[in-house]
């Protein structure tokens, strides 16, 4: 029983199995997600373009930004991005689950670092009459950088998870997926505080 | 599908195990790879944070400065962090980020274009 | 805050639809709110009646098992397309509701203005979120896995999350006739009037998180189908080797993508205005309302090509199908999909002309829209070159397309009479855009959902729909559509505004007492639709197609059973030509067994669907109603559930090789047995699903 597999014309009926490369494929689903995210992001930075100036007689960037703080934001980002890294090749070159946990544990610490200096400046900035309800400009404001916290947020409970599941049951396939893909949220959310720091607070300086 | 290798015993902070001499250059080069992007990641934003700070040129090279300085970041992430350049197997992926890039200039520039268009007609 | 206001937020008797009859009993009042109650006792009795049906007849385990927790794409496509039809229903009857009041307008009529402005906001939003999306996202998951040779899309559990997603949101808009008012803001919901400042009350908040739910499912789904197509193709199957459909919903998935996220800013930019008192489109303190405009129309505009590309892919299929030939300019339907879709997001502000913009702008914007008329009018030259020379049967798929080719066009061209923005001062926000859109929508859009529904229906079930209630229905809606909504170009060229509940000049009440008739035929064809189902549902064992193809057409997915088996195909086929099927069958070599049978891995249920499902629902409801330790609650137990579910490690089951070699053997055996019909006898009652090959072989020398 030949049958199917001769060269038919249209389509032939072999027995080989169809392997799906299941990596690739939740890569490039969370990559496409990560640019649906990318679109929510930029528009709402062209929102605040369009609003930068409606203060409403209120304060305004020069009154409510402290270059220190975004500085401190900003090295602790990044430098996060780079032992997220070490994550990274900590999983690719099978350290073992520890080394991997280790770097995660030193990001998280970072990303702890990040939210509280940007907590403690939006404090600051309600106590400079900047809270959302004041202008145009301090809503716009608070409707981008809170976002890419509560960003940041969610990554470090997913980093969390992956943790304890790692300290539970080590590394599998799954596991690995997640470190793979939240690596990715990591480093495109550290590019997102690139145009931010750029855009909204350096901008705002200038 | 357990990852074999637990090193229970050593510290958290131990060097890895590797392979023969070939994946270790491979990993060697990842990693220089990582501290480049830190590197210059650095450099791109200690200039125009310091350019900031001291007021060091007028108001409009100060913002092509921070413009670029941030474009330039941004593909020293894509390429030493999230490992997006060509020529590289991920085409796909490459793709996609460019057609993002396009659809965002599109949709962020357009809305700067009308709303802007819109305020210098309201006075 | 008192214990009350804390459980039930702003919850209370006056929520109710009758309220305000009892405590203002004017005419007014009773008449709408009789209306408005009697809407809402359908939604109960509906509600009560689906629930005591399913336990009188004990099928809670088989629906929870077989349908509310698979993640099969094609049981999933199916309740998609259940919700369609289910919301169709209410929107149309909106509708006719909305048409018999301007019909007796002049001088006020019987609803109430407000209750006018709840039923237009409401008959867009379903019609849009609840009836349109559904549906094409319900025949594009039934039909594309199988059109690409694969078993499943690339993510399974979270399309059944998507369709959960959207159902929350569907039943948000059903609980709102129930307690609560709907929002008077269009399907739009323009702010200001749209803030709290002019809408305290709960109608546009049911609208955001109505429209959020879905708009949420659809981003899931446009990552889904796009993966599935970029990297679940069977092998051999290059993308100038794929059917049109799959084309179109490769596209139309790349436009989910990308269009949702300006909707989800927009909504969640309002609802941060409205909760917390931001300012991003109030009045004043630095508000700008324009922007929601910009924003949502940059959802908007790519959403009406998602609308009309999977459309577009169905003619694709059912004309060839019906005229006995393969697709006329193939390649360039492909290139026209593609212009299409990129040139859908440089259009935008044609949605907005008289906010503001100078003439410069204007005109860029006008240009761009003229433009994408000509990637469409390739697309119909193409569909009516197919015909050429082709042997056409009038089949109720062909006559909803031949229906759209007619009268398409002329919607297309009132789009391009609208593009020009001198004329679109004079029309803008008149019946004349309702005619245009409605024209694109009804004979574009939902014709093409409808002859799909006919052309898959058999692949799905099994059994063929009745051929002469179905044409019925088609006729019903071409010559309903036609008498609602002509005279509405009259109208608008009249200087009628839409939206308007009353008017006072008795120039108009003869159009609009057309266009009421038009809408009662309309009625006549969802009355056809309903008995047309039931009356094949009797009579399915006449009308069974079990070898698969009963069109003779020519993709992947007629090649198997039907109903199609779980897994698609018992093995993988490798792709060797486009319209792979139908070049197997002329040379002879379709149906034949397959080297070797191996065992096949299908994902395992997943009750994940069900349960974002009503974590959604209730997140909603609480936000609308201000219960905040509902949202709380329901918040929560959707992070744990996601962590939960990311937990799980078994989630696939296997089927055994033999099982699947006796499926197939069965099947085989059927079709060898089964007498072939040629085109001509393809809706009598012996078309078993088998074409007749000699003529299909005859035609292909």
């Amino acid at each position: 029983m030949s049958g199917n597999t001769l060269d038919n014309p249209g389509f032939r009926l072999r027995a080989s199995y169809h392997h799906v490369d299941r990596e690739g494929e939740v890569m490039f689903g969370f990559w496409v997600f990560l640019m649906s995210d990318a679109i929510i992001f930029g528009l709402i930075f062209a929102t605040y373009a369009t609003m930068v100036r409606a203060t409403a007689g209120g304060p305004g960037p020069k009154q409510l930004f402290d270059i220190g703080s975004v500085a401190i934001e900003t090295s602790a980002l990044l430098l996060s991005s780079f032992t997220y890294g070490l994550a990274s090749l900590a999983l690719r070159y099978h350290a073992g689950r520890w080394a991997v946990i280790a770097w995660l544990a030193v990001t998280l610490v970072l990303a702890f670092v990040f939210l509280w200096f940007e907590v403690h400046d939006f404090l600051t900035m309600f106590a400079h009459g900047g809270s959302p309800d004041r202008s145009g400009f301090t809503s716009a404001f608070f409707g981008l950088v809170p976002l890419h916290g509560l960003h940041v947020t969610s990554g470090c409970i997913w980093m969390v998870v992956l943790i304890v599941r790692m300290l539970r049951k080590g590394i599998d396939e799954d596991v690995r997926l997640g470190v793979q893909r939240l690596a990715l949220f990591w480093h495109f959310l550290d590019i997102v505080w690139i145009a931010i720091f750029s855009l909204v607070y350096l901008g705002g300086l200038v | 599908m357990n990852d074999a290798h637990d090193l229970g015993g050593h510290p958290p902070w131990g060097h890895p195990h590797f392979g023969g001499g070939s994946s270790g250059d491979a990993y060697r080069k990842d990693l220089h790879t990582y501290l480049w992007g830190l590197l210059l990641a650095v450099a791109l934003t200690v200039v125009p944070f310091a350019a900031v700070y001291w007021h060091a040129m007028t108001a409009s090279s100060l913002w092509i400065t921070i413009g670029v300085f941030a474009l330039v970041q941004a593909v020293v992430h894509f390429r030493c962090f999230l490992h997006v350049h060509p020529p590289h197997e991920n085409v796909d992926e490459m793709l996609l980020v460019l057609f993002t890039v396009i659809i965002l200039i599109m949709m962020a520039g357009g809305t700067v274009w009308i709303l802007g268009n819109l305020h210098s007609r309201m006075y | 805050m008192s214990l009350t206001q804390f459980i039930f937020g702003r919850l209370s008797l006056h929520s109710l639809p009758f309220w305000s009859a009892i405590q203002h009993p004017t005419i007014e009042n009773i008449v709408n709110d009789t209306i408005a109650s009697g809407a809402a006792s359908m939604v109960i009795v509906g509600a009560v009646a689906t629930a005591g049906l399913i336990t009188y007849f004990g099928k809670w385990r088989y629906l929870w098992t077989e349908w509310l927790t698979s993640v099969d794409h094609k049981r999933i496509g199916i309740m998609y397309i259940v919700v369609a039809f289910v919301m169709l229903s209410r929107a149309l009857i909106e509708a006719v509701l909305m048409r018999t009041q301007q019909a007796f307008g002049l001088g006020g009529g019987f609803l109430s203005p407000e209750h006018f402005g709840e039923l237009f906001s409401t008959h867009g939003t379903i019609m849009i979120f609840f009836m349109a999306m559904p549906f094409l996202i319900g025949l594009i998951n039934f039909v594309m896995p199988q059109q690409i040779g694969t078993r499943d899309v690339s993510f399974p559990v979270m399309n059944s999350i998507s369709l959960g997603l959207t159902v929350a949101g569907a039943m948000l808009v059903m609980i709102s006739l129930v307690v609560g008012k709907f929002s008077t803001g269009g399907w739009s919901g323009y702010p200001p009037y749209t803030e709290t400042t002019f809408n305290p009350g709960v109608g546009p908040d049911y609208w955001i998180w109505a429209v959020s739910l879905s708009g949420i499912g659809t981003m899931l789904t446009g990552i889904n189908f796009a993966v599935t197509i970029y990297k679940r193709r069977a092998p051999g199957m290059t993308l100038m080797r794929m059917p049109l459909f799959t084309w179109t919903a490769l596209c139309t998935s790349i436009l989910m993508i990308f269009a949702m996220p300006p909707l989800t800013v927009a909504t969640v930019l309002l609802a941060l205005d409205r909760y917390l008192g931001f300012h991003f489109f109030t009045n004043g303190l630095g508000g700008n309302m324009m922007n929601f405009a910009n924003l949502f129309w940059l959802f908007g505009h790519p959403e009406v090509y998602i609308l009309i590309l999977p459309a577009f892919g169905v003619y694709s299929e059912v004309i060839p199908a019906f005229s006995g030939k393969i697709i006329y300019g193939y390649t360039s339907l492909v290139l026209a999909t593609m212009v299409i879709a990129l040139l859908s997001f440089t259009v935008w502000l044609h949605h907005f002309f008289t906010m503001g913009q100078s003439a410069a702008v204007n005109a860029t914007f006008g240009i761009a829209t003229m433009m994408i008329g000509i990637p469409t009018g390739v697309k119909i030259y193409d569909w009516m070159l197919t015909m050429v020379r082709g042997r056409i049967r009038f089949t109720v798929p062909m006559v909803y397309s031949l229906g759209f080719m007619m009268l398409f066009v002329i919607g297309g061209m009132s789009g391009i009479i609208l593009a020009n923005p001198s004329i679109d001062y004079q029309v803008h926000n008149t019946l004349f855009l309702v005619a245009h859109f409605h024209n694109v929508l009804i004979p574009g859009l939902l014709f093409g959902m409808l002859a799909g529904y006919h052309f898959w229906f058999p692949k799905a079930f099994g059994f063929r729909l009745n051929e002469r209630w179905g044409m019925a229905s088609a006729l019903c809606w071409i010559f309903g559509f036609m008498f609602a909504f002509f005279p509405l170009y009259a109208l608008g060229l009249l200087g009628f505004p839409r939206r308007t509940v009353a008017f006072y000049n008795p120039i108009y009440v003869p159009y609009l007492a057309i266009a009421l008739f038009g809408g009662v035929i309309i009625l006549a064809a969802l009355a056809c639709l309903v008995i047309q189902l039931v009356v094949s549902v009797i009579q399915r064992d006449q009308n069974r197609v079990p070898a698969g193809d009963p069109w003779n057409a020519s993709a992947l997915e007629w090649s198997v059973a039907a109903p199609a088996p779980e897994y698609n195909f018992a093995v993988l086929p490798e792709v060797t030509a486009r319209d792979a099927f139908m070049v197997a069958k002329e040379h002879g070599t379709a149906y034949l067994p397959p080297e070797r049978f191996t065992d096949i891995e299908m994902p395992k249920n997943s009750p994940m669907g069900m349960i974002l499902c009503i974590t959604g629902a209730f997140a909603a409801f609480g936000l609308v109603w201000h219960i905040w330790w509902m949202v709380g609650i329901a918040m929560l137990a959707t992070i744990g559930a996601m962590i939960w579910h990311g937990s799980l490690r078994d989630y696939e089951r296997i089927i055994p090789a033999q099982e699947i070699r006796e499926d197939y053997m069965r099947w085989l055996k059927l079709v060898h047995d089964a007498h072939p019909v040629s085109r001509d006898h393809e809706i009598e009652h012996d078309n078993a699903g088998l074409a007749d090959l000699h003529e299909t072989m005859e035609a292909a020398e």
